[in-house]
């Protein structure tokens, strides 16, 4: 019977872990909502200044979230822009064209990037940004180029490995009919491969935005400021969702700043389960290696 | 005969992926030449084991490296029994619906982003702990290593799913012809071929909360000290560099985060190149 014990033993001991993890999830979320859910309305993103002169940049919001939502956006767009092309042909090139002792090098190296805390990276671009200082401009220092090219580092791995794997998935004979029909190796890959593999690519994309969106470890160390308004060129430092959360979370002053935090992060929860789901529904069934985010 | 253009597409493909793999080496090759003049006048691995003292001249990391250890190690200890049950509660406990359902969960769960831990973390867990243990301000190993453990679980539990997933089919298949029950099943099949899959779980998630940066930095209350308890505070190596980086370029103080970053990176080498060597001899095994 001492076997039957264990069986026993073993049922309920997976539904307590299965209640624990969702009881602690849920208090997480229930606790953001319960308290934040009053700051939910338009003025928690644009203060006293109407939206619409807000969005068309007629008019500063001080009280708002507005400038960091705005500078999250811009540094996602930019740092996914410098991912895209490299990330995709690497994956091409890992998928398509390399042998397999170049393609074991090159895997080792992704795979050491795609587990680099974010913080190596961001000091990376820290340090980079100092050295460009030092050597080239006194204009250069931690600014949103910086933080776009570091967080671009952070997210190629995403990009090369969704692609790679997207392109690798596709079946042989798909992968030789064009070839037998007398299409060279490069308009197979563009018009036959690529377009198969669009939502393979898609969705590691969407996730890289995601992780973009996400990370404060990066960002803290290459220009994001608690106050700088929206960002005004290439060359300034910023706001961010996530690092106005982190900034609220030690610093805040009154009641009101701390509701905001909540607000903020509420928001940039939301922004990121929605990039989740969307990424889910384009293709289900991805690895979570993509999704191992240390 | 190649076309011109065929080999232009070739070479650019190449060019790309050699500049994105040369990322992972020239971090490293910044990471020590900057950390250099400190690594050159203290050595190392004195470095390493050395108090931290800036008043006195030095600027061991030990108390970081064991406050990482502490805060990961007991995260572990957290995550690993949730993730273990709610594999198994995926993999064949549950019914069907719930298990999907449950996956699903989960897979969102790996994309709430860590800030909104810290920050409900700060809020939530803190005064409870400060209440529950009556020492201290509530920000300590304890309080870190609960939330980066609930941080964890899900990437964890992903895992382990994976490695149950590939089990061959008619391994199971054989076992149900004997009369095994599901949990039979689990226990006796399922969870011995899985070993070597989950080893590499862990060792991911282990990973994962040695760099995290976020949770400690908010929960860990950020003393440099070798914490001499569960509810003393403690600094990790991430938040070292996140809490030092204000300081002057030059000094000693600011070159030490640079042999936080080599250690950092080479710990994230050596867990890389450990779970690719356990994939590939599992998968050589089969």
């Amino acid at each position: 019977m001492k076997t039957r014990i264990l069986e026993n033993f073993t049922v309920v001991f997976a539904w307590l872990a299965g209640l624990v993890l969702l009881s602690g999830v849920s208090l997480l979320l229930g606790y953001l909502f319960f308290k934040g859910h009053a700051s939910l309305n338009l003025s928690l993103i644009f203060g006293d200044t109407p939206p619409l002169q807000a969005l068309l940049l007629k008019q500063r919001v001080f009280e708002g979230l507005f400038p960091a939502v705005a500078g999250t956006f811009v540094l996602v767009v930019l740092s996914i822009a410098w991912a895209i092309p490299f990330g995709i042909a690497t994956g091409i090139y890992l998928a398509e064209y390399a042998g397999p002792r170049v393609k074991r090098v090159l895997d080792a190296l992704f795979d050491v990037l795609s587990g680099m805390p974010s913080i190596v990276i961001g000091l990376f671009g820290f340090s980079f940004a100092v050295f460009l200082h030092k050597h080239y401009s006194d204009r250069i220092g931690p600014c949103l180029l910086i933080s776009s090219i570091a967080l671009s580092f952070l997210v190629l791995p995403y990009i090369i490995r969704t692609t790679q794997a997207a392109l690798e998935g596709i079946p042989l004979n798909i992968r030789l009919t064009a070839l037998a029909l007398g299409a060279t190796r490069l308009q197979n890959i563009f018009l036959v491969l690529i377009p198969r593999s669009v939502s393979g690519i898609m969705s590691g994309i969407i996730l890289a935005i995601g992780r973009c969106a996400e990370d404060t470890a990066v960002i803290m160390l290459t220009g994001a400021v608690a106050s700088a308004g929206l960002p005004r060129s290439l060359f300034s430092q910023y706001e961010a969702l996530p690092f106005f959360i982190y900034y609220i979370s030690s610093q805040y002053a009154d009641s009101e700043e701390l509701m905001q935090g909540y607000g903020a992060s509420i928001v940039l929860l939301f922004l990121c389960a929605l990039l989740f789901v969307t990424a889910y529904g384009i293709r289900k069934g991805l690895s979570h290696f993509v999704f191992y985010r240390p | 005969m190649k076309k011109i253009g065929e080999l232009v597409a070739e070479r650019t493909f190449l060019l790309s992926a050699l500049a994105s793999s040369s990322i992972t080496v020239a971090i490293l090759a910044f990471m020590v030449f900057m950390g250099l003049p400190l690594m050159k006048q203290a050595g190392f691995y004195q470095l390493l084991v050395k108090p931290w003292a800036p008043y006195q001249g030095s600027f061991g990391i030990y108390p970081m490296i064991v406050g990482t250890g502490c805060i990961s190690f007991l995260s572990l200890v957290v995550a690993f029994p949730l993730s273990l049950g709610c594999s198994f509660l995926i993999a064949t406990i549950a019914p069907k619906p719930v298990s999907k359902g449950l996956r699903r969960l989960i897979e969102l769960m790996t994309g709430i982003p860590t800030v909104i831990y810290g920050f409900v973390g700060i809020f939530l867990l803190v005064p409870y702990i400060r209440e529950l243990f009556r020492s201290g301000s509530g920000l300590c190993v304890l309080t870190a290593a609960l939330v980066l453990g609930i941080m964890i679980t899900p990437t964890m539990t992903l895992f382990f799913c994976d490695s149950f997933d590939r089990i061959p089919r008619s391994y199971l298949t054989a076992a149900e012809a004997l009369g095994a029950s599901r949990t039979q099943k689990l226990l006796y099949v399922i969870l011995p071929c899985a070993k070597k899959g989950m080893l590499n779980g862990v060792i991911l998630a282990l990973g994962r909360a040695v760099g995290d940066t976020l949770v400690a930095l908010m929960l860990a209350g950020n003393s440099v000290r070798v914490p001499g308890s569960v509810l003393e505070p403690a600094r990790t190596l991430t938040a070292h560099i996140a809490l030092v980086i204000a300081a002057d370029y030059e000094s000693p103080e600011f070159r030490s985060i640079f042999a936080c970053g080599v250690v950092l990176y080479l710990f994230t080498m050596m867990v890389t190149f450990l779970v690719r060597y356990l994939s590939f001899a599992e998968g050589r095994r089969d």
